[in-house]
């Protein structure tokens, strides 16, 4: 037994004193294909739908909110997969993202997002996440289906052309800046985060601290005006 | 008397038997009401971005553009994404009525009263579609305008 092991240890330390070099060479390029091609199924099976919506998390909470929407169901059978827009499309940005998925991994054997409730609580960081990220990559993942430069603005109703003329063509806003909540509902905690000035009676909760902010900002202006 | 009222009870009520079978309930059903009629095809919302006059000072005015799917509820309202005052410079769309800022003791707010939050209670959009039934109602300009020719 360990003669065999010993020998076997030979073998893989030299090959090329026991293998020809074409047999290496072609034996390597084959393997070569099989495991990067291997390696690559794998990886695009953790890409389909039926993987993302395999737990309970994505099935009951997340899939069932795209299912209305236009990116699930339309007049021409197109539809935006899980993937599509939450893993970017290029290999090496893709890796990075799997990579940063381990996280999720880590989420889903201590039930981070277990129950509805814990989700809802957890919905807004979650969402902000995303957020950022469309953010900071020019909302890539909208773009590599959705372009400007094919986008007929008189095929657009006026308020979409109107919008995306002042807005998209002049780089001013990304797509996620106005379309947040495309493809999933909005987080509660979304409108105190982000549209405070939609939050009905914000101001009537906080009279006291509003009162010292005002005091603080009428002697700050008043030293202002002196200076 | 008592069979002149009599009488005219028994007409009354053959007037309208006879009425109902003229008209049936299933004025808007293509089926009899045990049995589940064939709904009507769907149509898309308008989208135009016209305004459309109010038919009464008072009307809620009626959204000229589409809205489904918007989200309004206790996590987000994606009419008001537009239409706060914030952000009609961005999105150049009408400001929501001062009215709409006022709680019920008539006292202003920094912000939409809760009470006014839920649009679509009063604002809706419209479709393209033939009446279902005919509506007889009349705009008072109408009635000024048949006074004036009456001078």
């Amino acid at each position: 037994m360990l003669a065999r092991i010993t020998h076997l240890w030979k073998v893989i330390r030299r090959p090329s004193t026991y293998f020809s070099l074409g047999f290496l060479t072609i034996g390597g390029f084959v393997a070569g294909i099989i495991f990067w091609g291997g390696f690559n199924t794998a990886m695009e099976l953790t890409n389909t739908e039926a993987f993302c919506t395999g737990c309970h998390e994505m099935r009951d909470n997340v899939l069932p909110e795209l299912k209305t929407t236009i990116h699930y169901t339309n007049r021409s059978g197109v539809r935006a997969k899980c993937s599509d827009c939450h893993v970017p499309h290029a290999w090496t940005s893709k890796i990075a993202r799997k990579m940063q998925a381990s996280k999720e991994v880590w989420g889903k054997i201590f039930g981070t997002i277990s129950t509805r409730e814990k989700f809802q609580e957890k919905r807004l960081e979650l969402a902000e996440h995303e957020w950022a990220r469309f953010k900071a990559n020019d909302s890539l993942e909208c773009r590599n289906c959705h372009s400007e430069k094919s986008m007929d603005f008189t095929r657009q109703s006026p308020r979409a052309a109107e919008a995306h003329q002042r807005f998209l063509v002049t780089k001013e806003k990304t797509c996620i800046d106005c379309h947040k909540g495309i493809a999933h509902q909005l987080p509660s905690g979304y409108i105190s985060a982000h549209r405070s000035d939609i939050d009905p009676g914000v101001l009537a909760q906080s009279k006291e601290t509003l009162q010292g902010y005002l005091v603080s900002k009428t002697s700050s202006d008043q030293v202002k005006a002196a200076e | 008397m008592r069979i002149l009222t009599a009488v005219l009870i028994v007409f009354a009520t053959m007037n309208f038997t006879a009425s109902a079978a003229d008209s049936p309930i299933t004025t808007l059903r293509d089926a009899p009401l045990d049995q589940t009629s064939t709904p009507p095809r769907m149509t898309p919302q308008s989208n135009t971005d016209l305004r459309k006059a109010r038919n009464y000072p008072e009307q809620p005015p009626i959204i000229p553009h589409k809205t489904e799917d918007y989200q309004v509820d206790i996590r987000a309202n994606q009419c008001l994404n537009c239409h706060s005052r914030r952000a009609v410079e961005d999105s150049q769309a009408p400001m929501v009525s001062i009215t709409h800022f006022m709680d019920r003791d008539g006292q202003f707010l920094a912000t939409i009263s809760p009470r006014r939050y839920f649009c679509n209670q009063c604002h809706v959009s419209q479709h393209d579609i033939k009446l279902q039934v005919e509506n007889t109602f009349v705009d008072s300009h109408d009635l000024i305008e048949f006074l004036q020719q009456k001078k």
